[in-house]
């Protein structure tokens, strides 16, 4: 089969997607049924894949408030501490495999690039369709796994801990992430090709929207590590089920091998997870305090950096084990230089700030809660990148702190400034802002008095994946759980805001933020196949305080 | 009236800043106590990027926070802000400024590590029996039952070996350590002695070889701000000097199965004198234990601690408390 890719038809001309030769005729609009079949429409699957990942982030975050209710108290006396490890094994795996990379990758990428570069969909539209639905199986691998014992090794099933609880389960789970690796792999190389060959040729490359620089970092760093995992799962499945060694001590197989093939992946997936929302920041801040991003070229090139130096820090998840003296001083000077451009992101956002008009939307209010938390992930992190302190809190709940700054503070609050500031696109309809506040300000109480504490718990001499402690860190961990229990309430009001909007809220209008990126051009929710016809680039996607004219203007007049 | 100039304020500002960091990296109190000589050295490079981390905290929330009510948008106002896209001698700086802290914290970092042991370079010491010993896979994963098999290494590569002052010297305690699910196992090849907790003299340079005989252990003492991975297959070594007479948790931090939370348990610092008795003890115990088996013995012949010892094993009760009431 051929499949030819919808090169940027110039202006005036209809643009067709053609597949085998044949030309597909959609219909005028997807009817609700549509976003429940094998669609290959850009937007459609970007939403499927947000409204699947928030799903998943509902069961992650009931395991997670499970966990923390157990842990209120120093006794496993709430969950068996074997089911207390599946939850908390399943808990991560979710959050990141099933959350996070889909949503901000697969959801917003989706959703955005295309229109962002002026494109009618995704290069390869059924790869496209093929990577989310790969996804829903995943997931309920993982969710079988529980009928098995649930999979009991962390995130990482280091073996050989990972080759002796619920070998079942662990194989379910092995399969649950080789699906989403693969998916991850299929997605990254839709958005590279999507991204070099389907910009409209008005867009210069220093005019790409900033958030398309992130989504091409981040899937060239995916096709980088992905396959590594891939291996290293496979091989560990092949431990398990077919009676090889490779991971296997007692049989000549090597454990710290696995270590360095998991976090080849596993460390970079971390920038999989924050380069996105990186993007979205550089989107949502901008537009709503009314100014030019700050160093445009120095936000965009420090993705690339991003890139580049964070394929090789994975060792300082090591340090601890079987690593040798100058290994742990090499991965410790790598990672404290990934700290670089991750701050010159930072002082970029805080700089677009100022002389900004400052719009409080919610979508403002969870970008500027992302920048204050990761501050502080981003301090904690650069602590645990020196081996010499790293050796002590290493496996504590210091770096439980760490993670979730970042990933919750992080990731999680981008992801909510990103739905709160494209809902009206894609669906046409606003969000209530009072909702918005209160979701906001619950999810900032309760993210702070979960998380912060625990570096002091870690410090003191917590370590982390224990369902039972010493009772001298009561008091601290109450503390946590309450503020879970918070966390886990912020949802409701974002849920119902999200279907009551979608269902009833305001109409949105083409372009409600002002903005000047192009997918703001088009109608809400985007036609198919996004444009009449398509834009014509007449200026940067930042240039707020410039005499500009609309782009909706001078595709008019073209 | 006159203004303060916007250079005397930052100044002003930046001064109180540091001074501020200063006392927070020195007063945050947010470590255990220090008892071994690894820990001075951490607490300083952790109290240093302390001081570090509070400036940077302090100057940028502040400056988020200052901007937000300082550009906030006044009511009727929905006008753009001025079209400022750059200014690269600011880009240069901010890039600049934290990438000379982080290659001196790298730097700092290098010199902490080899001082505390980390970097000693491993391979010299070796008899070829100990290569032997090394070899992949070799070593690994028997049950406890062959107890021989899973004897480490004498002195294995990997970990936390001699500090600057222990470099070139044999250390004057070795004990094996073996980590399962879910306890830890204390051997002291030298006598014999084998016990559920770690008892160490103050002052000695201690050296433990550690091996798993399950799955992977990590072996922590936060007061000694020292941890290392006990990996089935590959022999590893944490090496320290304990400078505080007491008793501190030892703690497993590698998840090792369901009852991880529960793989605790103590090392006692003595004094040399505590030390060398409870070594004693111990070793009259076990010979006791051994003995029982064979002879008859009068227990009048016995001190009181020797006569409980045998019995307080069949009850489960640590050495540790054994010695407490030997003490008393």
């Amino acid at each position: 089969m051929t499949l030819e890719i919808p090169r940027n038809q110039p202006p005036g001309k209809e643009a067709t997607i053609v597949v085998s030769g044949t030309t597909h005729h959609h219909p005028e609009a997807w009817k609700w049924y549509h976003y429940f079949t094998f669609n290959v429409d850009h937007k459609v699957i970007g939403i499927q894949y947000l409204v699947t990942a928030f799903l998943f982030y509902l069961i992650g975050g009931l395991m997670a408030v499970a966990m923390r209710a157990e842990l209120a108290t120093p006794d496993a006396d709430l969950l068996d501490p074997n089911l207390y490890n599946a939850f908390m094994t399943n808990h991560g795996t979710i959050m990141i495999f099933l959350w996070i990379v889909p949503s901000a990758i697969g959801g917003f990428g989706n959703f955005l690039v295309p229109l962002m570069v002026g494109a009618r969909d995704m290069a390869f539209p059924k790869l496209n369709a093929i990577a989310f639905w790969l996804n829903p199986p995943a997931g309920l691998l993982i969710l079988a796994s529980f009928f098995f014992g649930g999979s009991q090794s962390g995130w990482t099933a280091y073996p050989p801990l990972s080759l002796v609880t619920a070998p079942i389960a662990q194989s379910l789970w092995i399969l649950a992430i080789v699906l989403v690796g693969t998916s991850s792999i299929l997605g990254s190389l839709n958005f590279v090709v999507t991204i070099l060959f389907m910009k409209v040729p008005s867009m210069k490359w220093d005019q790409l929207p900033l958030f398309c620089w992130a989504i091409l970092a981040t899937s060239v760093l995916a096709l980088l590590s992905t396959p590594v995992l891939a291996a290293g799962l496979v091989l560990l499945l092949f431990d398990l089920n077919f009676g090889t060694s490779f991971f296997k001590p007692d049989a000549g197989g090597n454990v710290v091998i696995y270590q360095h093939l998991f976090w080849f992946y596993s460390h970079p997936a971390v920038y999989l997870m924050i380069l996105p929302i990186f993007g979205i920041m550089s989107e949502v801040i901008p537009v709503h305090a009314r100014k030019p991003i700050f160093g445009y070229k120095a936000i965009a090139y420090s993705s690339l950096a991003i890139c580049v130096v964070g394929l090789f820090v994975w060792v300082h998840h090591m340090f601890t084990s079987g690593t040798p003296g100058w290994m742990r001083m090499f991965f410790t000077i790598s990672t404290l230089i990934v700290a670089v451009p991750t701050g010159v992101k930072i002082f970029g956002w805080v700089a677009t700030l100022w002389g900004g008009k400052i719009r409080f939307t919610s979508a403002m209010l969870f970008a500027i809660g992302l920048l204050m938390m990761f501050v502080m992930g981003g301090l904690s992190g650069v602590t645990m990148g020196t081996a010499p302190f790293d050796v002590h809190v290493h496996d504590t709940y210091y770096v439980v702190a760490h993670f979730h700054y970042v990933l919750f503070g992080g990731s999680v609050f981008g992801i909510y400034a990103g739905i709160y500031h494209w809902f009206p696109k894609i669906t046409g309809r606003m969000m209530n802002e009072t909702l918005g506040r209160i979701h906001f300000i619950l999810t900032f109480i309760g993210t702070n008095l979960t998380f912060l504490p625990m570096h002091e718990l870690g410090l003191q001499g917590m370590p982390r994946r224990v369902a039972m402690y010493d009772p001298q860190f009561t008091h601290l961990n109450e503390i946590c759980t309450i503020g879970a229990y918070i966390l886990g309430i912020s949802v409701i009001p974002f849920t119902i805001n999200a279907l009551w909007s979608w269902i009833g809220g305001k109409q949105a209008g083409d372009n409600p933020w002002n903005a000047l990126t192009l997918e703001w051009t088009t109608s809400s929710p985007p036609a198919i196949e996004n444009w009449e016809v398509l834009p014509v680039v007449s200026h940067g996607p930042y240039e707020y305080g410039h005499d500009v004219q609309p782009l909706a203007a001078t595709e008019a007049s073209t | 009236m006159q203004q303060i100039p916007v250079s005397l304020l930052t100044l002003v500002a930046g001064v109180l800043i540091t001074l501020f960091s200063l006392w927070v990296g020195q007063h945050h109190s947010l470590l255990p106590m220090q008892a071994s000589e690894q820990a001075p050295l951490v607490d300083g490079f952790f109290n240093v990027m302390m001081t570090i981390a509070t400036a940077l905290f302090v100057v940028v929330e502040g400056t988020i926070l200052i901007f937000l009510v300082m550009f906030r948008r006044r009511k009727g106002d929905e006008t753009d802000g001025p079209p400022i896209e750059g200014n690269l001698p600011l880009e240069v700086f901010w890039t600049a400024i934290p990438t000379i802290i982080v290659l001196g914290l790298g730097i700092y970092s290098v010199d902490v590590y080899s001082r505390m042991g980390g970097l000693e370079s491993g391979g010299h010491n070796h008899t070829p029996v100990h290569v032997a010993h090394q070899m992949p896979g070799s070593a690994i994963a028997a049950t406890l039952s062959d107890g021989s098999e899973v004897t480490p290494a004498n002195n294995p590569d990997i970990g936390i070996g001699a500090g600057a002052k222990e470099q070139g010297k044999t250390a004057d305690l070795v004990v094996d350590v073996t980590g399962m699910q879910f306890a830890w196992i204390f051997n002291y090849p030298d006598s014999g002695v084998t016990a559920g907790e770690l008892h160490v003299p103050v002052g000695a340079d201690v050296q433990l070889n550690l091996a798993s005989t399950d799955v992977i252990h990590s072996f922590w003492v936060p007061q000694f701000r020292l941890k290392q991975d006990a990996i089935p297959g590959i022999p590893t070594k944490l090496r320290f000097v304990a400078t505080q007479v007491g008793t501190y948790p030892v703690v497993c931090t590698e998840l090792c199965g369901g009852y991880h939370g529960s793989m605790r348990s103590q090392v006692v610092v003595h004094t040399p004198e505590e030390y060398e008795s409870w070594l004693t003890e111990n070793r009259i115990a076990q010979q006791q234990q051994e003995l029982q088996q064979a002879v008859a013995v009068n227990p009048a012949e016995l001190s009181v601690s020797e006569f409980l010892a045998p019995y307080v094993r069949n009850m489960g009760i640590v050495n540790g408390q054994l010695s407490m009431v030997n003490s008393k």
